[in-house]
């Protein structure tokens, strides 16, 4: 096992490292002269020079790079240009929201879309079928920030004759006039923690209409998968074998169906990891939620190369380590996965 | 799949068979493999599939749409000349000229909405297309030679995939500039690795079958064993994503246009843009933003219904 997580982490070097090389070759490709940008149009030859020679641009590019790789191995991921704060500590400060927001939009789809997908395989082709399939090619199809904009519209904003459906808010991650304390920055985790009830009851109902729009995502892939891996797994022999040895019913589906159908499933919300942080670029600038991705969005829309290149190196490595999580949660499932 | 040995065919007897029954038989079965091959088969199927007719007549509506816009449109695109008649509160409403009313620059919104089809088709083709094109170099490279191209190659891939669709689309955007091919670009750049892997798993699988081993023990040159045989075999479960990713790629044109992405032209209807517009208006003018999410969601719905359908048909396991 610990082998297992050793080899891993060591394969995510050479991933890691390679990815670093596209960052910094993609920072090269970048039109202009950086010293011209910071100085700005009225910089003289010699500032420019100077800077150059400051900053190391002057230099050949391997040597730029191995110091951009020095700077990254003692955590400095530069500065954003356009708020003056280092890249590292933003990240820091910010991706608790980004978590709590996935995290809730993940449970939403596990909690709704294992039993739509579980019920639906039972009764393949009634009307609890209709609507998983349905639903799941419309979480498909509706891109997430519209179906954002519409859980908006209606449930916060209020549209004329439909008020009274306007019952959460529209924006933000927590009431301001709650005067909250925030230790981890999890607010909902902070409200328990700090027995202020009010608090995190306010952070739940802020989260509740973001974490439908994202969940929109998984929870499709997650029905579609359950459905397809139950109605895989009841046509097995071993599950009619548990039926004619007169099982309890429960107990084979907990034991035989659930147990194996599962397994695909995982997998699956494991790889989904990356699509739930690009949903959470569009979604949280919608509901002004600030979390990094839409810390992202005002990134990408100015143009701050810092930022962006230092949020998606975290990405990637967030989404590498999630993913080996789920690869030992896979082997307590399935016992021919596991690793040794 | 049908394999019915004529009557006459009895190959147990060890007699000496006259080589005119051989050659009478040839034609015969010949007409049996081509009536039963992999495409016609999964097309007989199609036609039977409820789903793939409902997604093949949406996407045979929208590609129609879009080619004949410029017939089907009543006015000419992006032309503001109605901008006096808006205020910025309110719009004209609904006439026999503007069927779907103003936009809020005074265009009439049935033309832009037309004339956004065509935009999304181009789009998502030829994005999907560049990363097809790329994805399959990339794939037939690994499954091709193996070893440490093989490695290298995935690796590469690998990395690609750790970086979120989106975010990739917009890094390479960053790159390319804000042109209109940017878009195309930039999407086809997250679709290649999706397309190398999918193809790479096809062919090793292919790789292993009897009929590759029988070609090398023939004496036929790899080139010839991979592009003659392993390749055509392996390109099935790679068109069916091709379909599945025209409609993601429709979807993430809308996504990027939303991040400012798009093409910077005001002139160029576009479905995604014209969402983020219609937001200003969204309580007084909700049709604004939703005909075009409409339009995207739809659009999606065929590509993805007809390639699901695709998918289960050129699936033996799906066969009944």
């Amino acid at each position: 096992m610990l082998r297992f997580v050793v080899r891993r982490l060591l394969l995510l070097v050479p991933v890691l490292f390679g990815l670093s090389l596209l960052l910094f070759a993609w920072l090269r490709a970048l039109p202009g002269d950086p010293a011209r940008a910071l100085l700005g149009d009225r910089a003289t030859p010699q500032g420019i020079e100077r800077l150059n020679a400051q900053y190391g641009f002057d230099q050949p590019l391997p040597v730029q790079y191995v110091r951009y790789m020095g700077q990254l191995l003692q955590g400095n991921f530069g500065n954003s240009p356009r708020t003056g704060q280092p890249v590292l500590a933003t990240f820091v400060e910010r991706f608790p929201a980004t978590v709590e927001l996935s995290v809730a939009a993940l449970l939403f789809a596990v909690v709704v879309g294992i039993p739509l997908g579980y019920f639906a395989a039972k009764r393949a082709g009634g009307v609890l079928d209709l609507v998983a399939v349905g639903s799941s090619l419309a979480g498909v199809v509706i891109p997430v920030f519209v179906l954002a904009y519409l859980l908006k519209v209606v449930f916060a904003i209020g549209l004329p004759g439909l008020d009274w459906l306007a019952v959460l808010p529209p924006s933000g991650r927590q009431d301001v006039r709650i005067n909250a304390t925030h230790i981890t920055n999890f607010y909902v985790l902070d409200g328990l923690m700090t027995r202020e009830w009010d608090a995190a009851w306010d952070a739940v109902r802020h989260l509740i209409l973001p974490a439908l729009a994202l969940g929109s995502i998984p929870l499709a892939a997650i029905t579609r998968m359950t459905r397809a891996s139950v109605l895989e797994v009841l046509g097995e022999d071993y599950v009619r074998t548990a039926r004619a040895k007169g099982l309890a019913r429960g107990l084979i589906t907990r034991r035989h169906v659930l147990k194996n159908a599962m397994l695909p499933v995982i997998t699956m919300i494991g790889l989904l990891t990356g699509q739930l942080l690009s949903g959470a670029v569009l979604t949280e600038s919608v509901f002004a939620f600030n979390g990094i991705g839409s810390y992202l969005f005002d990134a990408i829309a100015t143009l701050d190369y810092a930022v962006l290149q230092g949020f998606i190196l975290f990405i990637a490595l967030i989404y590498a380590l999630v993913n080996l999580v789920v690869d030992i949660v896979y082997g307590l499932f399935d016992p021919r996965m596991r690793v040794r | 799949m049908t394999s019915v040995t004529p009557a006459s065919f009895t190959p147990d007897e060890g007699l000496p068979r006259p080589q005119s029954l051989v050659d009478a038989m040839g034609p015969a079965l010949d007409a049996q493999e081509t009536g039963t091959s992999l495409w016609a088969g999964a097309f007989r199927r199609l036609r039977r599939d409820p789903s793939a007719i409902v997604g093949a007549v949406i996407v045979t509506i929208f590609v129609l749409v879009a080619v004949f816009a410029p017939v089907l449109a009543p006015y000419e695109p992006a032309r503001t000349q109605w901008a006096n008649q808006i205020t910025p509160t309110t719009l004209p409403p609904f006439s026999a000229e503007h069927p779907l009313g103003l936009d809020s620059f005074g265009s009439d919104f049935l033309t832009q909405l037309i004339h956004g089809a065509r935009q999304s088709l181009i789009i998502g083709i030829v994005s999907t297309l560049l990363g097809l094109a790329g994805g399959a170099l990339l794939g037939g490279l690994a499954g091709a030679f193996g070893g440490w191209v093989d490695t290298l190659v995935m690796r590469i891939v690998d990395i690609l995939l750790s970086i979120p669709a989106l975010l990739l689309a917009v890094s390479v955007a960053a790159i390319v500039g804000r042109r209109p091919e940017a878009l195309m670009i930039a999407i086809a750049a997250a679709q290649v690795p999706i397309f190398a892997r999918l193809l790479r798993g096809s062919m090793l699988r292919q790789r292993g079958q009897d009929y590759v081993l029988a070609s090398t023990s023939l004496g036929l040159r790899r080139r010839t064993i991979v592009m003659a045989h392993v390749l055509p075999n392996s390109l099935g479960p790679v068109i069916v994503q091709a379909t599945l990713v025209l409609a993601t790629a429709i979807i993430e044109v809308a996504a990027l246009s939303y991040l400012g992405m798009g093409s910077p032209d005001p002139t160029v209807a576009e479905w995604g843009r014209m969402l983020v517009r219609g937001q200003e208006r969204l309580q007084s003018y909700p049709h604004l933003t939703l005909l075009p999410g409409l339009c995207i969601a739809v659009t999606a719905l065929g590509f993805t219904l007809l390639g699901e359908a695709l998918r289960e048909a050129l699936d033996p396991k799906s066969r009944r």
